[in-house]
């Protein structure tokens, strides 16, 4: 028998609406979002689009999901399971069940679930799962949204269709009301956004309160639940997504140091977003080139940066594959560039709108010849900005190519975000040719300082003429050279130039809990959240645990040998097969427990636990 | 050609073609046409008008691709088939630089096929030079995508069964403004060709060729042979009748069949008038590439095919950031923040 709780308090709620990719699934969350983060609360979100572009309407292939986890509590990732679930139609229901918890709520859109709609979504015998009581674990509440909106609206002159397409805001009304939030900011929104069409702001409006009000009224509704402020730092905030913190990081890198900015990149999900936001930015002076394909962006980058600009590219690992032989150009050439992979499933086209860890190999040896490379990885959606930036300031100031990964998870993801005042941005500052970079009045463009970085001398400048090229370089005049001591010496000074940036790098943090911890959970990218939040919880039941998370992947940082050491063991959680895992073990020759998922989902928390306790375990019968 | 020097070094005085050239060994074979290019290339620039280092030669890799190490400004011997994709963004992030991409058939039309037609279509303000010796030289001797069919080559010992691409009209296809051919045994119109194209506002395509006297001699003597060449090259002029063989043979449209004539019969007024801006009559003059059996051969033409005026993507994507930049709305501040803030106190 169900409890009857009116206003029950919770610290987090997991909720998922899915739906027809037209059912404006994405509206809705993003709605839902933006009012509790008005509130308060602190959250994280992520959506799940299909991989077609327009799947067929009502299947499984077709399912559109927006998932959100909002709290009174610090909150790390979108959640592992709903408590909240929102289906359109049963496509939705099918596709989603799974990972509704046990006695989590159902609020189905009972027309969503006629005999066509569960044929489409191959239901058995069109058995409809919500009164075949297959459901008896949940609570179940099925209303048929699309009557009520078309009660409500039939006096508004719109067109059945028009009608139909309000039915989000019904369902948007009535999570307000579950979720005891005010409909006010979604009511101010649509009057801006219809400003010119009353009709649909005062339909839209409409079905809004209609949805608010049916949970006010309807007696069938047991539960309804408050979630309070969250403790967060005070200052302002935004909701940002990876995508988005990557391209404004890349707009503040250049126009807070005055540099060019010039984004070439060749469409490919899931980095097409950072293409997007950049082309929006003309203000800015940003320019943005949309090139024939993968390598004739990152060498039309190339160019842009021999010319003086901050020059970046972005892709994801099919296209960064085919960047390859000009990364390593860069790497010859010694001119700044950024290379941001935005991670999906592979191999090949793999699983373009799913996620994964898998491209950190290929990034950092993934070209001919000995061509270090350094590589940053960002950590959340709000890290992709001071990760991107970071690499603008290394790439500028160590006349470098760097990489940055990202994935699909975190770029696609959102969350809260302080966002810094311009005047908190770090300087960046090229090092441009002097005196002391002739000889004999001949100037030296691979004359290098104590960092091994050479001059940046831009086309136009008189007297720096100079000639670059792929072919190896003698020390010094840059000349082509076979030689063979050179060669070696060459080798050595362009490692030694990346393994150098690790002293202006910042000594690696713990994240959470102690140096000399029985177990450290060894982290990068995006695993963040999971593993914070697993870290947190088991710290807090006693467990003598701790975190690390890397943004500096190459160079590492230079405590991080020591820091490893003062831990009984380390646990690498990646979405891969081991690659940090390799890294680690070959680098400080200790080893590492290494705990793999590429299914094209993140971790879950409660995985990132049990990967946790069971070596809890083994060290306590061990010991 | 009179060349008429307007760039001054450093000292007040005038620059000349050897103040384009480096300390750097040049490395071709002895007797490479290359070296023509190159001489023909360092005397036309002092007259451009160019300050040095406001030029920048960007090549790919073969042979041709040496060619930056040899220019005193600024350059970038880069990867194979890139040039025209680091030339584009070079161009994009610095329309105030003089921008020359030396290149080959390989680098060109082979591996950098895709970049080259992308480069033309949108009309980058450059420069390219293909070095068209019908051979790969670097890698010591396999056909090119310009080798004749059948050719006997280190990598078709029984002949080459690959049809060839007839630059000219790739060039048009792919909507280039300048298109234009040229050889390195004609200084003088090398010299003129060049001129031209760094004068065209938008991209200019010049198919050179280029005697590989190692790996592919004599591949052009029909139209460089003092005995041949007067019957087999027809050198464009606009508003000129196409005429050739010493003004004994012209040529004259018969619908769109392009048919020789003898002037002896014929007066040089009934023949084909030359005028680049038509496309219809570039394409079929590009045509004159391939031997009509019935007809016999045609003459190989050499000049401007075709040129027209269209904006370059750079002066639309400046013209687009000025645009933006007029409005204001540059604040970084305002950028970081968004539209929805909220302040938690």
């Amino acid at each position: 028998m169900k409890e009857i709780n009116i206003n029950r308090s919770k610290e987090e709620v997991v909720i998922l609406f899915a739906g027809d990719s037209g059912d404006g699934i994405q509206f809705t969350g993003g709605q839902f979002t933006e009012t509790v983060e008005l509130f308060g609360n602190d959250i994280s979100t992520f959506p799940n689009f299909p991989a077609e572009i327009r799947a067929p309407i009502g299947t499984e292939a077709g399912v559109s999901g927006f998932q959100l986890k909002f709290g009174s509590v610090e909150v790390f990732t979108p959640g592992d399971q709903y408590d909240v679930l929102v289906v359109m139609n049963a496509a939705a229901l099918k596709v989603n069940l799974q990972n509704l918890r046990q006695g989590g709520v159902i609020i189905a859109n009972s027309s969503g679930f006629d005999s066509k709609n569960l044929k489409l979504a191959k239901y058995i015998d069109e058995e409809n799962p919500l009164t075949n009581n297959s459901l008896d674990n949940y609570e179940v509440h099925s209303v048929d949204i699309s009557k009520l909106t078309k009660e409500a609206l039939k006096d508004s002159g719109l067109t059945v269709k028009e009608i139909d397409r309000c039915k989000n805001m019904f369902v948007l009304g009535f999570i307000y009301w579950m979720f005891s939030q005010s409909p006010d900011n979604t009511i101010k929104f649509i009057s801006e956004k219809f400003k010119s069409k009353s009709e649909l702001a005062d339909a839209n409006i409409k079905a809004l309160k209609t949805g608010y009000n049916y949970g006010e009224t309807s007696e069938t509704f047991t539960s309804r639940y408050e979630v309070k402020p969250a403790p967060l730092q005070k200052g302002k905030y935004r909701n940002i997504s990876g995508n988005q913190a990557t391209a404004l990081g890349m707009v503040a890198a250049a126009s807070h140091n005055n540099f060019d900015l010039m984004y070439a990149s060749y469409p490919i999900t899931p980095a097409s977003d950072i293409l997007h936001e950049l082309s929006k930015h003309k203000s800015f002076g940003v320019k943005t080139f949309q090139a024939e394909d993968e390598i004739a962006a990152i060498c039309a980058a190339i160019g842009a940066s021999f010319g003086g600009s901050l020059a970046i590219t972005g892709s994801s690992g099919p296209g960064v594959a085919l960047k390859a032989e000009a990364m390593g150009l860069a790497v010859m050439l010694e001119l700044p560039l950024v290379i941001v992979s935005v991670q999906r499933g592979g191999p090949s086209t793999g699983l373009p709108t799913k996620t994964e860890q898998a491209d950190l190999l290929q990034v950092l040896y993934g070209r001919n010849g000995e061509a270090p490379m350094p590589v940053l990885a960002a950590s959340s959606p709000k890290d992709c900005f001071d990760t991107i930036y970071e690499a603008c300031k290394i790439a500028i100031e160590h006349m470098t190519p760097v990489t940055v990964l990202s994935d699909g998870y975190i770029a696609n993801g959102a969350e809260p975000w302080k966002f810094p005042s311009s005047k908190d941005l770090k300087t960046i500052t090229a090092r441009r040719p002097d005196k002391n970079d002739f000889l004999n009045d001949k100037f030296l463009p691979y004359e290098r300082d104590e960092h091994e970085v050479r001059p940046w001398a831009v086309p136009g400048s008189k007297g720096f003429e100079h000639r670059l090229g792929g072919l190896e370089k003698e020390l010094r005049t840059g000349n082509v050279s076979y030689n063979p001591e050179n060669h070696q010496e060459m080798i050595r000074i362009r490692e030694k130039k990346i393994n150098d940036i690790a002293f202006d790098l910042p000594d690696q943090i713990i994240h959470r809990g102690d140096e000399g911890a029985d177990l450290l959970v060894l982290g990068w990218g995006s695993t963040f959240g999971s593993i914070e939040r697993a870290v947190k919880d088991l710290i807090a039941e006693g467990v003598s645990v701790a975190h690390i998370h890397l943004r500096y992947i190459s160079p590492l940082p230079k405590n991080l040998g020591s820091l490893l050491k003062s831990f009984n063991r380390v646990m690498i959680p990646e979405m891969n097969r081991g690659q940090l895992s390799k890294l680690i073990r070959e680098r400080y020759l200790i080893d590492t427990i290494s705990v793999n998922k590429t299914k094209g989902i993140p971790f879950s928390v409660e995985e990132i636990k049990q990967a946790i306790l069971k070596h809890q375990d083994h060290v306590s019968t061990s010991a | 050609m009179s060349v008429q020097v307007l760039n001054t070094g450093g000292n007040g005085n005038p620059l000349t073609a050897k103040d384009y050239a480096t300390d750097q060994d040049v490395r071709w074979c002895p007797g490479c046409g290359d070296y023509s290019i190159l001489k023909q290339v360092q005397t036309v620039l002092p007259t451009l008008g160019i300050p040095r280092e406001k030029t920048v030669f960007i090549s790919g890799i073969g042979c041709a691709s040496r060619y930056p190490y040899y220019m005193n400004t600024y350059g970038m011997h880069s990867i194979h088939g890139r040039a025209t994709a680091i030339a584009s963004g070079l161009k994009a992030a610095r329309p105030d630089l003089d921008v020359w991409i030396i290149t080959g058939d390989g680098d060109a039309l082979s591996i950098g096929g895709n970049h080259f037609i992308h480069l033309l279509r949108r009309n980058f303000n450059v420069n390219v030079l293909l070095f068209n010796n019908e051979i790969y030289g670097l890698t010591k001797g396999q056909y090119s995508p310009t080798s004749p069919k059948g050719k006997v080559t280190k990598s078709t010992p029984y002949g080459s069964v690959d049809h060839p691409f007839n630059p000219i009209a790739l060039a048009l296809g792919a909507e280039g403004t300048f298109v234009a051919r040229s050889m390195d045994r004609d200084p003088k119109h090398l010299r003129d060709i060049l001129l031209a194209a760094h004068q065209h506002k938008g991209a200019s395509f010049i198919d050179i060729y280029q005697n590989c006297n190692v790996f592919n001699d004599g591949a052009f003597d029909l139209f460089t042979n003092k005995a041949s060449k007067d019957e087999h090259t027809l050198f464009l002029e606009e508003g000129k009748p196409l005429t050739f063989a010493k003004e004994t043979k012209g040529i004259k449209l018969d619908g769109f069949k392009p048919i020789v004539v003898s002037l002896e019969e014929n007066s040089a007024d009934e023949c084909w008038i030359h005028n680049p801006q038509d496309k219809i009559k570039a394409s079929i003059l590009s045509s004159f590439f391939e031997y009509d059996m019935n007809q016999g051969p045609l003459p190989r033409p050499f000049g401007v095919f075709y040129q027209s005026e269209r904006p370059t993507y750079e002066d639309l994507l400046t013209e687009q950031i000025e645009e933006h930049k007029k409005k204001g709305n540059s604040d970084l501040d305002k950028l970081l923040s968004g539209e929805n803030v909220w302040e938690i106190k």
